[in-house]
């Protein structure tokens, strides 16, 4: 199949010129003004089995009490190399079976009471949100005595959940500084290295908006981040809990239809030898 | 083997069946890269009714269970995953093949006379799988299938004095409930596959009937035949040159098929939306309800038209005619040649500024309206309105002169003589 078959010259030339306009006009054209959010990416990997344990373990110590995971099977912990008495001795807390789904001891009602909504089902939040805003979630939470729990959240204004992981974490506070104009905010949320928002403020002015500590936690900075970290890749297995195995197929698949291509191409080849 | 053929042909026309319609249909002998997407269209479509057959065995069209149940299908089902993300996939990949399909007929000139039927069977074709994916996009009843759902049939209630009771007829509720996810269970997979299988059996139909248009747009039909074979020239048995070339395609397209359903199944939030991970909720409106982007065009074009006279009918009666609009090609055409290689520049500058307007108008139907901001209030015409919506409009205009125009630009384009033989 030469150039000529494939695409004529002409019909090339037009797609060229629409690419080519599509990406200049869709292009970011125009700077945005309303509030940019940075954040840092998840450090999860989705073959870090031991990762995936431990994130399996603080999900069910920390998340289970009021959220459900009601597509997600204990049994299925099998996927990260854990046995089911492995599951049935360290991570079935209440008295559900081996094959029942993650159900949470809060009850509805109550939680809408306590929460004024009831905490989401977390089995597909990972593909809702995706794993770097589940991680920024964790450390984007800081005190604010206005709000009705105490809490806040950089990433999810005004959250209904309170920073339940606390303990760990220690208390933060919102930091903010100004800055004359855009680029030098910009500037200030890059060199910062970690979550921030930066958004326009009254008088032209832009804010930068990270989070500060201000009394420890019962962990390390650098143990509740990995914590966080072993949490959201959890959460992302648990979201498609088949997706190790759906890239492994695919890599067969496509070396399969490789093979396929070569004798189907060369059988294409020789049945057009004697067409001119 | 023979003899059973024979009694069968006796009784059904089996073996003329076969032969009028493939195996001794004759070709053009130059179909290029563009001539790939028609196979790949019923290829396409076999796909989708055989997962989706398999779908159907698990998935419950209950406004209570649909949600789990396709979750059930990605986790308990055997191979279900793979099931849902070929039929999510191949729906996307159904309309990325039938726009290409389509743009093919376009620049060759292939809806001219004689194959006018050939190409309003292939517009109904794109209708009923318009509505086919439609349908569809409720069953998961994530909040985007939901509200995607309100919003479409929404435009109904904008045309006067029935509008209102054409959506609750639609519906059979006042708004998107049980009830509509049962009725669109049944068009989805009963009453639209049907209708889908007739009109592509009447397309292919009328293809063999006429033969094959090409990218030179020689009529093979007329030329003298080749003494040695009794073909036309440059004509060549379909069977087996286009069904070994066909599955060259076929293999290609399976790649990257799977590179999609095995490494990309959300393909970036454009084929599986991210909300749409979120069950149905009817008292919960997100705030950026976008469609899936294969309407994200007319969409946009909904999005621009102001309302006039306090009713937002003119944005679906707009919407409505850029679909239809494209019946009328054979009798706006008015070219002395089919394909684009003879055409003059006025042809080959209007089908440029209708793709770039066919896909600005898909850009912005993804995104916010507000992305890229207001034009300052002291801007005459425009002041104050969203920059997005202007550009909106412009394209809208584009592509309707597009037609439009149409029989004015190609009656006095410059155009070169059409070949009497193809040029390879």
């Amino acid at each position: 199949m030469d150039m000529k078959t494939f695409l004529s010259p002409r019909a090339a030339a037009v797609l060229l010129a629409a690419a080519a306009t599509f990406l200049a006009v869709s292009g970011p054209a125009f700077a945005s003004s309303g509030p940019d959010i940075r954040m840092e990416p998840a450090p999860g990997h989705r073959l870090d089995d031991a990762s995936l344990q431990r994130g399996a373990r603080n999900f069910v110590n920390y998340c289970l009490s009021c959220h459900s995971a009601r597509f997600m099977r204990y049994n299925r912990l099998t996927d990260l190399g854990l046995t089911e008495d492995q599951i049935r001795d360290n991570l079935i807390l209440g008295d559900a079976k081996i094959g029942d789904v993650m159900v949470s001891a809060m009850r509805p009602a109550d939680a809408k009471a306590w929460f004024g909504a009831p905490p989401p089902d977390l089995s597909v939040i990972a593909r809702v949100r995706g794993a770097d805003w589940l991680f920024n979630y964790f450390l984007g939470f800081y005190r604010d005595p206005g709000s009705a729990t105490g809490w806040n959240n950089l990433v999810f204004p005004n959250v209904g959940m309170p920073h339940v992981l606390w303990e760990l974490s220690g208390t933060n506070r919102l930091a903010t500084a100004e800055f004359a104009d855009h680029e030098a905010a910009a500037a200030a949320a890059i060199a910062n290295r970690g979550l921030a928002l930066v958004e326009p403020i009254p008088g032209g002015k832009f804010a930068v908006r990270t989070i500060a500590n201000e009394t420890p936690g019962s962990m390390t900075p650098v143990e509740y981040r990995t914590f966080v970290a072993d949490l959201v890749n959890y959460l992302e297995y648990m979201g498609e809990p088949i997706r190790n195995k759906r890239i492994s197929l695919g890599i067969i698949v496509l070396m399969f239809l490789g093979v396929l291509f070569f004798f189907a191409y060369w059988l294409k080849r020789e049945y057009w030898k004697d067409v001119h | 083997m023979e003899k059973m053929l024979a009694w069968i042909d006796a009784r059904f026309p089996l073996t003329a069946l076969w032969e009028s319609q493939w195996g001794k249909y004759i070709a053009p002998k130059n179909f290029n890269f563009w001539y790939y997407f028609g196979s790949l269209a019923a290829f396409v479509l076999v796909i989708q009714i055989v997962t989706g057959i398999f779908l159907t065995m698990n998935y419950k069209p209950d406004a209570t269970k649909a949600f789990e149940s396709v979750e059930y299908i990605m986790r308990d089902v055997q191979w279900g995953w793979l099931i849902r993300y070929m039929h999510s996939t191949g729906a996307s990949m159904f309309f990325i093949v039938v726009y290409l399909h389509m743009f093919r007929g376009l620049i060759y000139g292939s809806y001219r006379k004689p194959r006018e039927l050939t190409w309003i069977f292939g517009c109904l074709i794109y209708l009923a799988l318009m509505a086919e994916a439609f349908f569809g996009y409720l069953l998961p009843w994530g909040q985007m299938s939901y509200w995607g759902a309100q919003v479409i049939v929404n435009l109904f209630s904008s045309i006067p004095l029935i509008g209102e009771d054409l959506a609750v007829w639609i519906r059979g509720d006042f708004t998107i409930s049980d009830v509509t996810l049962n009725r669109f269970f049944a068009f989805h997979v009963i009453a639209l596959p049907l209708v889908l299988l007739g009109l592509v059996m009447a397309h292919l139909m009328a293809l063999h009937e006429t033969g094959s248009n090409n990218p030179d747009g020689v009529q093979i039909k007329y030329q003298p035949k080749d003494p040695a074979t009794g073909l036309p020239l440059d004509g060549i048995y379909s069977h087996p040159y286009y069904t070994i070339k066909d599955i060259v395609g076929v293999i290609v397209f399976l790649a990257v098929f799977s590179v999609i359903v095995f490494f990309m199944p959300e393909m970036g939030g454009y084929f599986l939306e991210y909300n749409n991970f979120v069950p149905a909720d009817p008292l919960r409106t997100p705030v950026h309800i976008a469609p899936v982007w294969y309407f994200t065009p007319y969409y946009a074009m909904l999005r621009a038209v102001p309302s006039y006279f306090g009713t937002q009918v003119w944005g679906v009666i707009v919407m409505g005619l850029a679909v239809v609009i494209f019946f009328a090609l054979p009798w706006l055409d008015r070219g002395p040649v089919r394909s684009i290689r003879y055409r003059g520049t006025l042809y080959k500058t209007w089908i440029a500024i209708f793709v770039v307007s066919f896909l600005v108008l898909g850009y912005l139907g993804v995104v916010p309206i507000t992305i890229w901001g207001q034009f300052a209030e002291s801007v005459p015409l425009v002041g104050g309105v969203d920059r997005a919506t202007v550009v909106a409009r412009v394209f809208t205009a584009l592509y309707f002169a597009f037609f439009v125009l149409m029989p004015w630009y190609t009656a006095i384009d410059k155009t070169k003589p059409e070949p009497t033989r193809v040029t390879g």
